[in-house]
């Protein structure tokens, strides 16, 4: 989540803070365990994730498969391991394209006074589109496939973070060291990238660790929907899809992978919860 | 007042205009032709040819933004493809469960939200506190497809107590169609509720350390008279304006809600047309909704600007 924003000279004391606060240790461990057993899922997992077993179709919970078979008689166990790679990554990449976008528009929007007013309604604009129905707009203009998801996923996550950059960048273009950057002639996107972007970077993170929750409830949602990743390739969100044929008879298809992604969803948001007191005090508000 | 007011709307206005930019630009960034598309592999060159012209994709990009700005001025969406009606009508004719669905879980959301929303800043700190936010923050993090198939496994294949789907065959009472939207607005509301609580929690915590807060305690007046009528009153700017966005943001649920459910309802009908790549129908959908959030954001500043003499754009 933090791939593309750092957090220079606090990491030391940023972590000991965050373990005093027992929710926002609670969800940065659970994060850890489950990115942990999504990476390890080759060795974790008890069968491959995508070998059929006919006679074991359906299976319930039990001790050869720790959460039951599903119609193809498919661990369900394994699956929910390998699947968590994929929704893992496709929040991680999705933060990645919003930083990218976001950072990019919020930097312009908040240096150039020029620039503010066009770009900030584009902004505007961006955000009337609720998520999920701009995300399935382009990914039908875009074409369903796990590369298009995550860019239109990304576009619609961009402008949160550049209305969090432009906002900081307002304040710090402001501040004396950056008139003494300019001062010294120091080149724009110098200025820009040493001194303004290095000093967003809190309020960033605290927003990012939102998106990438929010990015796995959409990418499930998308999934859900038919309109998302091919159902060939394993995601939690089209694991509850093709389980739900089987509802009545087989609950535990759909309901290991919507509880993985309650568990990753809930530990993320009480994360950004305990970052946001920590880095940004304006506004823990207890929001 | 009135030039704060102007300005607020030639932004809305200007909004509005880059919505509808970026719906136009949305159906041209597809790759390749969007009308060979359409139709699949299967058309011939003169039907996409021809559904070229009808979509008004032989001209100019400046031409075709054009006659498209120019048509939406005159409330025309645009022909669906594959319905063989206007956008506008088919959006009209699936308006009623939408609406209702939109409306009942709206007032789910806020019969749970904001007593506890304000019973939650009440007790800051306490057990009560701690769970409800926890709750809340667990309602936020429920995909709302998994929670409307659990409560249909629960309340409709097991107890039999609602219909597990649809929306009721013609002919059907109000009140059938009503008992329908139980499961989806429970769904919905549920999950809308936790950011209108925190939103409730977070303005209620802003007043009620205030000094006239203290001066009406002061007063000897009971404390449930000072955290109803001098602190809640305060606090209920934010929390309509989050009721307000939260409304528009509900057609948004629907979509994936009604899609659980078998609702006939824009959400559903949405999701056929991006299966379809139904793109005129798309893009009428993308521009009713875009253009109501915009609309509610601007009445809420609006609203903003009569009852807080301090407010100016």
């Amino acid at each position: 989540m933090a791939g593309t924003v750092s957090i220079a000279g606090q990491e030391p004391n940023l972590m000991m803070r965050l373990v005093s606060r027992p929710t926002a240790l609670a969800g940065l461990v659970v994060l850890v365990v489950v990115s942990l057993a999504a990476l390890l899922a080759p060795w974790l997992s008890t069968h491959a994730p995508g070998q059929l077993s006919i006679v074991n179709r359906l299976t319930p919970p039990g001790s050869a498969y720790l959460m039951g078979t599903d119609d193809l008689g498919r661990d369900i166990f394994s699956r929910v391991l390998y699947s968590g790679r994929t929704s893992l990554m496709v929040g991680f990449l999705v933060v990645g394209v919003a930083s990218v976008i976001g950072i990019f528009l919020g930097l312009i929007a908040g240096f150039f006074r020029k620039a503010d007013a066009p770009v900030s309604r584009l902004i505007d604009a961006m955000m009337a589109f609720p998520d999920i129905l701009l995300a399935i707009a382009l990914v039908a203009a875009l074409g369903p496939s796990a590369a298009n998801v995550v860019l239109a996923l990304g576009i619609v996550y961009a402008p949160r973070l550049a209305r969090v950059v432009r906002a900081s960048t307002l304040v710090i273009r402001e501040l004396p060291y950056v008139e003494a950057a300019r001062a010294l002639a120091v080149p724009t996107p110098v200025i820009l990238v040493r001194h303004v972007l290095r000093n967003v970077t809190s309020p960033l993170l605290v927003q990012a660790t939102f998106i990438f929750a929010n990015a796995i409830l959409a990418e499930a949602g998308l999934s859900f929907l038919g309109v998302g990743i091919s159902p060939d390739i394993p995601t939690w969100g089209t694991m509850i899809s093709t389980g739900r044929q089987f509802m009545s008879t087989a609950g535990w298809i759909m309901l290991f992978p919507g509880l993985a992604i309650v568990v990753t969803v809930l530990a993320l948001q009480l994360l950004g919860d305990g970052l946001r007191d920590l880095l940004d005090p304006r506004l823990a508000k207890d929001i | 007042m009135i030039r704060a007011a102007l300005n607020r709307l030639i932004g809305m206005l200007t909004v509005m205009l880059l919505v509808v930019t970026i719906v136009f630009v949305i159906v041209r960034v597809t790759p390749g032709d969007p009308a060979a598309v359409m139709l699949g592999p299967e058309a011939t060159a003169q039907d996409i040819e021809d559904l070229r012209a009808r979509l008004g994709l032989d001209g100019s990009l400046i031409e075709q933004f054009g006659s498209y700005v120019a048509g939406i001025a005159q409330g025309d969406l645009g022909q669906s493809i594959f319905l063989g009606q206007s956008v506008g009508t088919a959006l009209w004719q699936r308006a009623e469960p939408t609406f209702f669905l939109t409306v009942f879980s709206l007032l789910i959301a806020m019969v749970i939200a904001l007593p506890v929303g304000i019973a939650s800043a009440y007790w800051r700190g306490s057990l009560f506190d701690q769970t409800m936010t926890t709750l809340a923050m667990l309602a936020a993090s429920v995909p709302s497809f998994w929670l409307g198939l659990l409560l249909i496994q629960s309340f409709a294949v097991s107890f039999g107590w609602f219909p597990a789907s649809g929306y009721g065959g013609p002919g059907t009472t109000l009140l059938e169609r009503l008992h329908h939207l139980v499961l989806p607005a429970v769904t919905l509301g549920v999950v809308s509720s936790a950011l209108i609580m925190r939103f409730t929690r977070a303005s209620m915590l802003d007043v009620l350390n205030d000094d006239y807060v203290r001066t009406a305690r002061s007063k000897g007046m009971t404390e449930w008279r000072v955290v109803l009528k001098h602190a809640l009153k305060n606090a209920l700017i934010p929390i309509l304006t989050v009721i307000g966005l939260t409304a528009a943001l509900l057609i948004s649920g629907a979509i994936v809600t009604e899609t659980v459910f078998g609702l006939p309802g824009v959400g559903n009908l949405i999701v056929s047309a991006v299966l379809r790549r139904d793109y005129p129908v798309i893009q009428g959908a993308l521009l009713i909704v875009a253009g109501l959030y915009v609309l509610v954001n601007f009445l809420i500043d609006m609203l903003y600007l009569l009852v807080d003499p301090r407010v100016r754009y």
